[in-house]
């Protein structure tokens, strides 16, 4: 029992990052109808973005920890949103009116650039950062185990709270947000309606970034380490978040990344830890072949 | 009046709340050329797709029968089988070519199933055996014929995709006739050519049903096509059909008439309260 | 169209050189932490960091010239290309088209006599063969089908166990195992095509992706069938009709009188993959013209007129499925006989990528295009192999660039599958090019 709430505070952790990436693919997808590829290497940009970030304010002097990791989320946001803005222009934009499949080739394509180019900026070898944020309080004990809530997940999952609720607010009151919800309905329409399409669809990827950046930091923080590789698992995992909970739906996102999360930590818990990856795989097929619209999406009627 | 083709029996078909056709029954009959018109969101599109399998009505039967007296109830299959064994063809309200292909290949594409036969599932067509090269060509020529009728023998090695709006429905006609079908679903044909234009489909359309003796039921606005080739015309509103004859008795329908002219609101009210 | 052509005038200039500040500006902002600041694991474990300033400040200012100049000259250059390629060049390339495969051909089939002694590029034509085979397999599903398979590799992988483990088990040649590795291979195609061909195209994708990394972690947890990241070892070579290349008396060398070289067995390979290819090039060829491959091609182009022609998809999808898969096992098996060895790294995501940039390259549908796209694609890893860590940067880069810049690949035309053959018939802009195609 005790192992079982310790191993669910875990995968609640793990979900809200999956969570936060989920985000960039469901309003990708929602408002351009197509699976952005490159967005689980945005989330590992945003990782590195943040240590070098962090390495840097250290090396400046700035040591007090709330106010290093205050800047650090600022400046790895700003940075990678930039990456966002900067691969829908180069990559996807011009696409817009290409072949059906192209814009997920150009995005496969964008994905080995940024991880390879990563690779080749910090080398391929993994980047180890000491713990920064200790401590946690002990829920309760029993049969020899302890059940423990570090501080380092309640910062996380206050922060992805945080987040979602500020994103809701944007998305269900703000003109942008009224904007992007336009676009989802009919791009063409809300062209002819006076939205700057172009400027809403930039706009969607920038937001995706910034809150990638954020999941990069807070995989950094949890497992001290990253490497450019991470982007890809990482991708998979929220992309399928993000069809689970219902592609085109954020709270859907939200919810996708909270169960796979704590789907992949039991599963290691309980299972087999080789096995995790097969797991997540195995869902990500199997929710697409049977429940293709997800937990909260719309049912989709084929234009004849 | 000859037999029925097709009959739809109280046919429903909803989308979540929406009821886009409401227990609507109909009759098409061998050798006729039949219309279904109404005003924009009359449900008559949502019928197409159902006779031709694309949707699965909700509730309601639709019976398919051959002159060999073999019958079909469509609402149970597959779009592929329902063009394929009951041989019901249609065309698409926005052109559906194969685009980068040229005449000749949509054509074949059309009698797919029978080339795959004699091709022996491919096995044989491989190994390159005689009786496929036969069926190529018998296919070749039913595709030309069908060019002919349409005045594009010329173009057959051109790209559809290249061919001017008008040939480009002309090409889905002729695509759609070398299925061999029993009924032709025909879905605006007219849309969008101009008056010579049209005037020769409604020639070709006639000659479909006398020559090839193909049932036609087909969805269209240009009322000058409607009237002058029609047999029998069925007139949907809201998904409910409110008139069902002969042209000249339909046209005079009040109705119809106020269905297509639009009634203002006080006299609904007042309808309404008459009620 | 105003001013084209005349980019001197200030205000042009102006506007060019605000374009180059501002991506100079979006440059730096991209690069200062990533390029600027390089991070390492000093002596004692922990990170340290060593600036670049050098290298951001060159990029940067690349990023700003390049952005100049291409607002400057761009237009012009373009407009002037269109102008001095006329008529008389395109055709020129259009007709060198019709030869290239031809000349190609015969290239590929002199390539051991000609580089007899060079053994690195004999090793080299292997590798750009199988490439090839791997793309005409891939290009059945991708190029004609239209669906879009980012798992190839697992059935890749599929071959390359199954002849590994089928030779390993049961001692049964090279000859015998490949059929059976092509057909599990299909078998495997089949077996995942069933449940996902009705999926949309870019869903499909994605589950294809999950299927091909499914197979490579089970190779690598599987230890007591697969031997794990282990791999497998001493996969059995093929013999020349029971001739083994070795230097024993009963070896090929000493049959036919020849003096033993370790050449023997490339040069056999080679000729083994060309074979392949070609067959696998020759049933696609072949395919084309026969109603399955019509359908398919008809299902790339639209899938919902296909069904309302009594087309049946799912069928008509699985086996563009099967067939590609079953090439990808026969090239597979081809790879763990040349290896010897195999392991779960040989399978892994990003080999699907080159293989689905060989087919995007090469035009997607033209036998062709892919034989070049391999060609120059590999060979190109080869020539900047120095840059070893570079070249998939400028894999992904180039991936990005042809399906923005030619969409359509490098051999963009497609020949129809069947003719009616009335070509004077055709109205005259369409009669001119086709005459002056033929050589007179």
């Amino acid at each position: 029992m005790e192992y079982f709430v310790q191993q669910l505070i875990n995968g609640i952790t793990l979900g809200s990052i999956y969570g936060l990436i989920a985000i960039g693919y469901t309003m990708v997808y929602g408002i351009v109808g197509m699976i952005n590829f490159a967005h689980g290497d945005i989330f590992m940009v945003g990782a590195f973005l943040a240590l070098i970030a962090f390495l840097v304010l250290v090396a400046l002097g700035i040591s007090t920890v709330p106010l290093a990791l205050f800047i650090v989320l600022l400046v790895s946001m700003a940075l990678t949103a930039l990456y966002g803005w900067t691969v829908e222009r180069i990559a996807y934009r011009p696409l817009r009116h290409s072949f059906r499949l192209a814009p997920l080739i150009s995005a496969i394509g964008m994905s080995i650039v940024l991880q390879n180019y990563v690779q080749v900026a910090q080398g391929a070898r993994v980047k180890p950062l000491p713990p920064l944020v200790h401590g946690g309080y002990t829920l309760f004990e029993g049969n020899d185990f302890a059940v423990r809530l570090s501080n380092i997940q309640i910062i996380i999952i206050i922060t992805t709270i945080a987040l979602m609720t500020g994103f809701s607010f944007l998305v269900a009151r703000t003109r942008l947000g009224r904007n992007m919800r336009a676009c989802e309905q009919d791009l063409k329409m809300a062209a002819l309606v006076g939205i700057d399409v172009d400027r809403t669809i930039s706009l969607t990827f920038v937001i995706g970034a910034a809150l990638a950046s954020v999941a990069g930091l807070m995989f950094l923080l949890y497992y001290g380490v990253v490497d450019f590789f991470i982007g890809f698992l990482a991708g998979v995992k929220a992309f399928t978040a993000a069809v689970l909970g219902g592609i085109g739906s954020l709270p859907g996102a939200m919810i996708g990344g909270i169960l796979i999360g704590l789907i992949e930590t039991m599963w290691s818990a309980y299972f087999s830890i080789e096995y995790k990856d097969v797991a997540a795989f195995a869902i990500l097929i199997i929710v697409l072949i049977f429940l293709p619209t997800g937990l909260l999406g719309r049912p989709e009627v084929e234009k004849v | 009046m000859t037999a029925p083709v097709l009959m739809v029996e109280h046919l429903t078909m909803r989308f979540g709340g929406l009821v886009a056709v409401n227990d609507l029954s109909l009759v098409v009959r061998r050798k006729e050329i039949t219309a279904l018109i109404g005003p924009n969101g009359a449900g008559k599109t949502t019928l197409f797709n159902c006779i031709t399998g694309f949707y699965k009505p909700t509730v309601g039967r639709l019976l398919l029968s051959h002159s060999d007296g073999k019958s079909f109830l469509l609402e149970r299959m597959m779009e592929f089988r329902i063009a394929r064994d009951a041989r019901v063809a249609r065309t698409f309200q926005n052109v559906r070519l194969f685009a980068g292909m040229t005449l000749l290949e949509n054509l074949l594409v059309a009698q797919h199933n029978t080339l795959m036969a004699a091709s022996g599932y491919t096995m044989l067509g491989l190994f390159g055996f005689p009786g496929y090269a036969r069926a190529q060509r018998r296919a070749v020529d039913r595709a030309r014929y069908w060019l002919d009728r349409v005045g594009l023998a010329e173009r057959a090695d051109d790209p559809a995709g290249a061919l001017p709006y008008g040939a480009q429905r002309r090409l889905e006609i002729a695509r759609a006739m070398c299925t061999e079908p029993v009924l032709l679903c025909l879905d605006e044909p007219a849309a969008g050519l101009n008056n010579r234009e049209s005037a020769e489909l409604n020639t070709f359309l006639r000659a479909i049903r006398d020559e090839n003796g193909t049932s036609i039921l087909l969805i269209e606005h240009d009322m000058g096509v409607v009237m002058e080739i029609s047999d029998h015309i069925a007139v949907l509103d809201y998904g409910i059909m409110i008139a069902d004859g002969a042209p000249a008795a339909v046209r005079n329908d009040p109705k119809v008439i106020a269905a297509y002219l639009g009634v203002a609101d006080e006299e609904i009210a007042q309808a309404e309260a008459s009620l | 169209m105003p001013r084209e052509g005349e980019p001197d005038k200030p205000s042009d200039f102006l506007t060019a050189v605000k374009e180059a500040a501002i991506a100079a500006l979006v440059a730096f902002g991209l690069f200062v932490l990533l390029i600027g600041i390089r991070t390492d694991q000093g002596p004692t474990g922990a990170l340290v960091f060593t600036t670049r300033f050098g290298a951001l400040a060159a990029i940067v200012a690349g990023v700003f010239v390049a952005t100049l100049l291409r607002a400057l000259f761009w237009r012009r250059l373009t407009l002037s290309f269109g102008q001095i390629a006329p008529a008389s060049v395109k055709n020129a390339v259009a007709r060198l088209t019709n030869y290239a495969a031809a000349a190609f051909l015969v290239f590929a089939l002199v390539v051991p006599i000609i580089f007899y002694g060079n053994r690195y590029l004999l090793d080299l034509g292997i590798l750009i063969v199988t490439y090839t085979m791997l793309g005409f397999g891939l290009n059945i599903v991708v190029g004609l089908a239209g669906l879009l398979d980012l798992g190839y590799v697992a059935f890749y992988a599929v071959g390359a166990y199954s002849y590994a483990l089928i030779a390993q088990y049961f001692g049964l040649s090279f000859w015998i195992c490949l059929p059976l590795a092509g057909i599990l291979a299909a078998f495997a195609g089949i077996l995942l095509g069933f449940p996902v061909l009705r999926l949309r195209g870019d869903y499909l994708a994605i589950v294809t992706l999950g299927f091909g990394e499914i197979i490579r972690l089970i190779l690598l947890n599987w230890q007591s069938l697969t031997g794990g990241p282990n791999g497998i070892p001493g996969i059995p070579r093929p013999s020349f009709f029971g001739l083994p290349f070795n230097n024993s008396e009963h070896g090929f060398a000493a049959t036919f009188g020849l003096t033993y070289s370790p050449t023997h067995r490339i040069v056999f390979l080679y000729y083994i993959i060309l074979a392949l290819a070609l067959l696998t090039n020759w049933v696609t060829l072949r395919l084309r013209r026969l109603p399955i491959g019509r359908a398919w091609e008809a299902l790339r182009e639209d899938e919902i007129a296909c069904r309302a022609l009594g087309v049946n998809t799912t069928t008509t999808k699985l086996t563009a499925f099967a067939m590609g898969a079953m090439f990808g096992g026969f090239a597979g098996a081809f790879f763990a006989t040349r290896q010897g060895f195999i392991s779960p790294e040989s399978f892994t995501f990003t080999e699907s990528a080159l293989v689905l940039a060989i087919v995007v390259l090469g035009g997607m549908g033209s036998q062709l295009g892919v034989a070049v796209a391999a060609t120059v694609m590999l060979g190109g890893f080869e020539l900047f192999r120095e840059f070893d860590q570079y070249r998939m940067l400028v894999f992904g880069a180039a991936m990005v660039a042809i399906v923005i810049y030619r969409p359509r690949g490098l051999v963009a035309t497609r020949t129809p599958s069947v003719l009616l053959g009335k070509i004077k018939d055709i109205p005259a802009p369409i009669v001119r090019d086709a005459r002056t195609e033929t050589p007179a």
